[in-house]
């Protein structure tokens, strides 16, 4: 019996391309799969559907619909579309990115499937034909290990499982399905993809980045990172809630939803190591983090760490870099 | 336009998390509780809506956490009622459950829009908008960045995606709304503000509904996360470790 032995994942794409984390629970899917018995199923709705099933080869089966109101990401017509083909395809798991796509799709659809759902899942097994999630909670600071009852949907954090495990060079085996009559009636509907305004700099090509998070405290002391980036040769870069703040502009936000960026050096001035902002800093090439909480989860990536207010140490790093300009000159 | 603004209270994580004897809660003896930070936001976007095209916005909050403070706050912030869950079901109240029993509130209590921060810290078992635009079957988009009225029944939304791309997506009223950030920061009210407004305003109360804790993930341990990976900690005085940290950017060639 196929029931509720399955594992679908659902496939993210943006601007015609598969996200990357796709391929990371794909890897996932396929040793969940085999734990339950089940099948590895990737589900992908959008427009030109083939182009885009090309690199899903790892799964077993690529469940498809190929229809022009899929073609842009709403909750309502994707939720809507996945729980159609589960009535009749019922999964034990579906696994989605914990993304902007993910969150959305998932909640809608644990809803709809009347399936339970565990967010920010960061590892996750079979134990004795039980499904097992660690779930991240308060920003890194603890975690949750849940037993799953099934159906479920979870969301994955990106980079908790190796992308190299769902690539594969084998062609798919696309399962092209009809769109769901339920597409008729939609109450959401794309207007259009609005790209970041041009004009400032590109932080994901600069060598050396200066990021500022909530312990910067206030805008005024923006000019302390600057200089300091100013002598490193660098930039300032920054966690959200600076950015929500509005002290500096959306093209600066580093994470998840911001930049990715792999710097020469990151250095973390006050920022707590939220997994929205490592996601996006994690392969830099060197990181080092200053911050006054010596259990922030931003040690747990970087390579060296100060646990210090940055205030303290921010004004004598920065004479010590005046110094050695000045003895270099 | 009526707006309802969801307001979850959340653990202060300022503070040092203790976990339960059980080893499988925080314990919430000395925990300090505060606002999500992105039903701040969502309470910012309800309440720059209504400055915009009138309407009336109500701050729906659980009787948990020093929840009377939050909603004297956003009652002072510009919100025409702040109301409180009460007579709750014993202990934390799961996610999922947290939304069955709003989906039951808003269905006696209707509005044209529904905010709430798109997700907060101590979510598990679901992200609250995103379940209740489910359970009341009503349109739901989350991750905004901005929320604007477009016509008598539709709402423009912006949605947020990696790399600063933003959609923009029209939805029919009445919508559920996951807000990340509204387009600008959080008002600030003075305290004096406040402190006026808790003698001059009350909150008003309406009871949980009676409805069946959905099937959740049973929690089998909660730890503070070992990881294999540590820093190398630079230690001593800030010169100290300034002059350690200059020789280690030295070494790896970030220093000319």
């Amino acid at each position: 019996m196929s029931e509720f032995r399955d594992v679908w994942v659902y496939v993210e794409h943006l601007k015609g391309t598969v996200v990357p984390q796709t391929f990371e629970l794909l890897g996932a899917g396929r040793t969940l799969a085999q734990a339950l018995g089940g099948r590895l199923v990737a589900v992908l709705l959008g427009r030109d559907v083939p182009s885009l099933a090309a690199p899903l080869g790892a799964a077993d089966s690529v469940l498809a619909v190929d229809d022009e109101r899929l073609g842009s990401f709403t909750p309502e017509a994707h939720s809507r579309t996945v729980h159609q083909l589960s009535v009749t395809l019922p999964p034990a798991l579906v696994l989605c990115g914990a993304s902007s796509t993910g969150i959305d799709l998932a909640a809608a659809l644990a809803v709809l499937m009347n399936a339970a759902m565990t967010v920010n899942v960061a590892a996750v097994t079979v134990v004795d034909g039980r499904v097992v999630a660690t779930s991240q909670l308060c920003g890194g600071k603890l975690m949750c290990e849940v037993d799953v009852p099934l159906p479920a949907i979870l969301t994955v954090l990106g980079g908790a499982f190796p992308a190299e495990a769902g690539a594969s060079t084998r062609a798919p085996q696309l399962d092209l399905k009809p769109a769901p009559p339920v597409l008729d009636h939609l109450r959401t509907k794309p207007v259009r993809l609005i790209e970041p305004a041009a004009g400032d700099i590109d932080i994901a090509r600069v060598p050396v980045l200066v990021a500022v998070g909530r312990g910067i405290q206030r805008k005024e002391n923006l000019p302390l990172a600057e200089e300091l980036a100013g002598l490193l040769g660098g930039e300032v870069c920054a966690s959200r809630p600076v950015i929500d703040q509005g002290w500096l502009p959306l093209s600066r936000q580093v994470g998840k939803s911001g930049m990715i960026v792999k710097p020469t050096l990151y250095l973390a001035l006050g920022i707590s190591g939220a997994s929205e902002h490592v996601e996006g800093m994690k392969d830099a090439g060197l990181i080092v983090a200053i911050n006054s909480d010596p259990h922030a989860p931003i040690f747990d990536v970087a390579h060296y760490g100060i646990a210090a207010d940055l205030f303290d140490v921010a004004p004598v790093l920065i004479d010590a870099l005046k110094e050695r300009s000045t003895a270099a000159a | 336009m009526k707006i309802t603004v969801i307001l979850t209270m959340v653990p202060d994580l300022v503070e040092e998390l203790e976990i339960d004897s059980a080893g499988t809660a925080l314990d919430t003896q000395w925990l300090r509780y505060v606002l999500s930070e992105s039903d701040d936001h969502a309470l910012e976007q309800a309440l720059t809506l209504k400055d915009r095209h009138g309407g009336t916005v109500t701050a729906l909050a659980m009787d948990e956490g020093d929840v009377d403070q939050t909603l004297f706050t956003a009652l002072a912030k510009g919100a025409d009622e702040g109301c409180k869950v009460i007579s709750l079901p014993e202990g934390p109240v799961p996610r999922r459950h947290a939304a069955a029993i709003y989906a039951e509130v808003l269905r006696s209590r209707p509005s044209d829009l529904i905010l709430a921060g798109v997700q907060a810290i101590s979510d598990l078992d679901g992200h609250l908008p995103g379940l209740l635009g489910g359970l009341l079957d009503l349109p739901y988009v989350g991750v905004t960045r901005a929320v604007e009225f477009s016509g008598t029944d539709t709402a423009v939304v912006h949605k947020e995606y990696p790399g600063g791309t933003t959609a923009e997506i029209e939805v029919r009223l009445p919508a559920v709304i996951g807000v990340l950030s509204a387009p600008q920061p959080p008002r600030y009210v003075p305290v004096a503000r406040i402190r006026e407004v808790t003698k001059t305003k009350k909150i008003t109360t309406v009871a949980a509904p009676a409805v069946a804790a959905p099937a959740a993930a049973a929690v089998r341990r909660m730890f503070k996360p070992e990881h294999a990976t540590h820093a190398q900690m630079l230690e001593g005085t800030p010169e100290a470790a300034v002059a350690e940290l200059i020789g280690i950017l030295a070494t790896r060639g970030v220093l000319r």
